[in-house]
């Protein structure tokens, strides 16, 4: 049972980094006219949690959403087709590579203003227990988003109404480029939303399979009797440059050797270590022939008629 | 006969109904369940409709705006209700950035019914921050429908078509049109966005009020009889989605319009009024226009400088004389008692 999940996520976590790192090399090409936010180096916070979920969980989350929303079963091609600006896309291309959405999946949508779907996933677990839904809510966010007040609003309601939300904060130390500890007097995020009410945990060394036992945990409770809300904190570290397909070591503002560990503890080649090596080349042919055939639907997909231009304005 | 109710009354009976009729529709806000109950018009429902369905919030305006989009997204039909319109700012991220766009960058796969009232502020000494119309920040907003009831039976079938709605709606009152009797039918019924009424039929002018403004304009065409000017009152009902058809044939026939808000100028609705008329009519028809609204400052709380602070039915009177006769003829009427009743006493 341990194998089948270590291979679900393996082949989770290398998905989405062959997805960007797909996305990076087809990008010089301007095919791809969208700000591309990559969770590469990140992944394992979006996987092992969404391992712990149900496919009617619902997840929301940020800007830098292909990992989440391909971890809580997004569609590829639709996501591929929507980095294209295509009529197929997951949003018609309307939405872009930070807006990217899947209802019937469960991916609810994403921000490009830090911080603002926290507030949905409330109302959104609001909603469920009013209905009597078993069913939770996870609101994935970064470090950055909790320098904003509607971050501290947010836990401070769902604590008083209990609700079924698992907060995930993907915790990169930095916004855009300036470290937590240029941003905050006290670091210590989990002591803070300790403070609201809130049950916490922290994993601060990016292993999914950690990630995923408290995600697991924390979800059991929140369909309990216990009800919720969870805050999970989970350290990562992201590879490239806050937006675009390249590094940025050379800005200065980080230094390899702070990206060091977090390199070496990739959780890509940790899980494919511990993977048969006739089963991993197995995932990964199959993952390898899912890409191009995305990549080859964006690429001969239609752009939207012009009549898109106004259509989803309003309902009527 | 004539059920007669006041606008408080009116809204606190559409809601109930709705959600009588339907376990989706949820009410909250700060103090929604308080024993003023939102001035009456959330009265009792508590009680009827139990603590999850209607209940006060933390002042939190932008979490819990968010969390209207939430609920909206998860298939209820939340109505959030701010005491002043000016708390709104708190949650303009929430309204213009999700709220509106959330149909149009999910590429339809969404849509977030929820109603947002709120309510304007004057007299008594409001001053700057519980006195302001901001409908136009909203108009400006592709995604946004906005309404602004100036009568019981309005505020009703607004408020049930708002709810019906499956777009946000911003719903502004005004705390003087709380006073507003009339009739009223029991059933409930939908007054439908974009479509304008005529108030009383006129000839000379056309003059366009907005939210409270339209009754100091339906004032204004009493003393503006007295001197055979003819004035054709509309009131628009719905800002977003806008009904220029009916007001464009009132000028069509009139020649002259006057837009009278309940906010500022520049940059309101009476631009965007005044603005759409004239595209459609130049080269068909001479108009002469003229807007008026608050004055260009922050609203003062002494009675002396606010009462030169909004426009009242004798000098919109006087300006729409000016605009019917040309020139300027320095005619101001003499104040009328029957036309300048207000029930409105503080402190709130």
């Amino acid at each position: 049972m341990r194998k089948a999940m270590v291979e679900r996520l393996y082949r989770s976590v290398y998905r989405i980094r062959r997805v960007e790192e797909e996305i990076a090399r087809v990008y010089p090409t301007d095919k791809i006219k969208s700000p591309v936010h990559l969770s590469i180096g990140q992944e394992a916070v979006s996987v092992g949690v969404c391992e712990a979920l149900r496919p009617d969980d619902v997840v929301f989350g940020t800007y830098r959403s292909h990992a989440y929303y391909l971890a809580h079963g997004g569609d590829l091609k639709k996501m591929m087709a929507e980095l294209y600006g295509k009529a197929t896309g997951c949003a018609k291309g309307k939405g872009g590579s930070m807006h990217l959405v899947d209802v019937a999946h469960g991916v609810m949508g994403a921000s490009a203003v830090v911080g603002t779907t926290i507030a949905n996933a409330v109302g959104y677990a609001y909603a469920l227990k009013l209905q009597r839904k078993d069913s939770i809510v996870v609101s994935f966010f970064g470090d950055g988003a909790t320098d904003e007040g509607v971050f501290h609003e947010s836990l401070n309601f769902a604590a008083l109404k209990q609700l079924p939300l698992l907060f995930v904060c993907e915790n990169n130390f930095y916004a855009i480029h300036t470290h937590l500890l240029r941003r905050h007097k006290e670091a210590n995020l989990c002591e803070r939303v300790r403070a609201y009410g809130i049950p916490v945990e922290r994993v601060d060394d990016n292993d999914v399979l950690k990630i995923h036992e408290q995600a697991k945990a924390a979800v059991s409770q929140l369909r309990g009797r216990q009800g919720g809300p969870f805050f999970l904190e989970c350290l990562t570290y992201r590879w490239k440059e806050h937006v675009g397909p390249n590094e940025d070591f050379h800005l200065g503002y980080r230094s390899h050797e702070e990206a060091r560990p977090w390199v070496e503890r990739d959780q890509v080649a940790r899980l494919a270590a511990l993977i048969a090596p006739e089963n991993r080349e197995c995932i990964e042919a199959a993952v390898e022939e899912e890409i191009r055939t995305a990549i080859a639907f964006a690429e001969h997909e239609p752009f939207p008629d012009a009549h898109e231009l106004l259509t989803d304005v309003t309902g009527d | 006969m004539e059920r007669v109710l006041s606008y408080v009354e009116a809204i606190r009976e559409a809601t109930d109904q709705q959600m009588a009729e339907d376990a989706s529709v949820v009410v909250f806000g700060l103090d929604v369940d308080d024993p003023k109950a939102i001035q009456g018009t959330t009265r009792g429902l508590s009680e009827k409709y139990g603590p999850e369905r209607v209940f006060g919030t933390p002042l939190s305006e932008e979490a819990m705006t968010g969390a209207a989009i939430g609920m909206a997204l998860a298939g209820l039909r939340p109505i959030h209700i701010h005491i002043r319109m000016d708390f709104l700012l708190l949650a303009m991220n929430q309204l213009v950035n999700v709220a509106a766009k959330s149909r149009y960058m999910y590429g339809g796969q969404v849509h977030v019914p929820m109603v947002v009232r709120c309510m304007i502020g004057k007299s008594w000494g409001q001053g700057a921050q519980h006195s302001q119309g901001l409908h136009a920040y909203f108009m400006h907003v592709p995604g946004l429908k906005v309404v602004a009831p100036t009568n019981p039976y309005d505020a009703k079938g607004c408020l049930i078509q708002a709810i019906h709605d499956n777009d946000p709606v911003i719903y502004v009152e005004h705390r003087i049109l709380h006073f507003q009797k009339g009739a009223v039918p029991e059933q409930p019924y939908r007054v439908a966005p974009g479509k304008a009424r005529v108030m009383v039929e006129g000839s000379d002018v056309t003059l366009v009020g907005i939210s409270y403004m339209l009754l100091e304009c339906l004032r204004a065409g009493r003393y503006l009889k007295s001197v055979n000017v003819d004035a054709e009152v509309i009131d628009p009902i719905w800002l977003s989605p806008l009904d220029s058809e009916t007001i464009v044939n009132s000028v069509r026939k009139t020649g002259r319009l006057c837009v009278v808000d309940n906010g500022w100028t520049t940059c309101g609705a009476s631009a965007e009024i005044l603005t759409q008329v004239i595209e459609r009519l130049q080269g068909e028809r001479q108009v002469v226009v003229h807007r008026m609204g608050y004055a260009p400052a922050t609203c003062p709380p002494t009675p002396a400088l606010e009462d030169l602070y909004y426009p009242n039915a004798r000098t919109i009177a006087s300006a729409v004389y000016d605009l019917v006769k040309g020139g300027r003829n320095h005619w101001l009427p003499d104040e009328r008692k029957e036309l300048q009743e207000m029930e409105f006493r503080g402190p709130f």
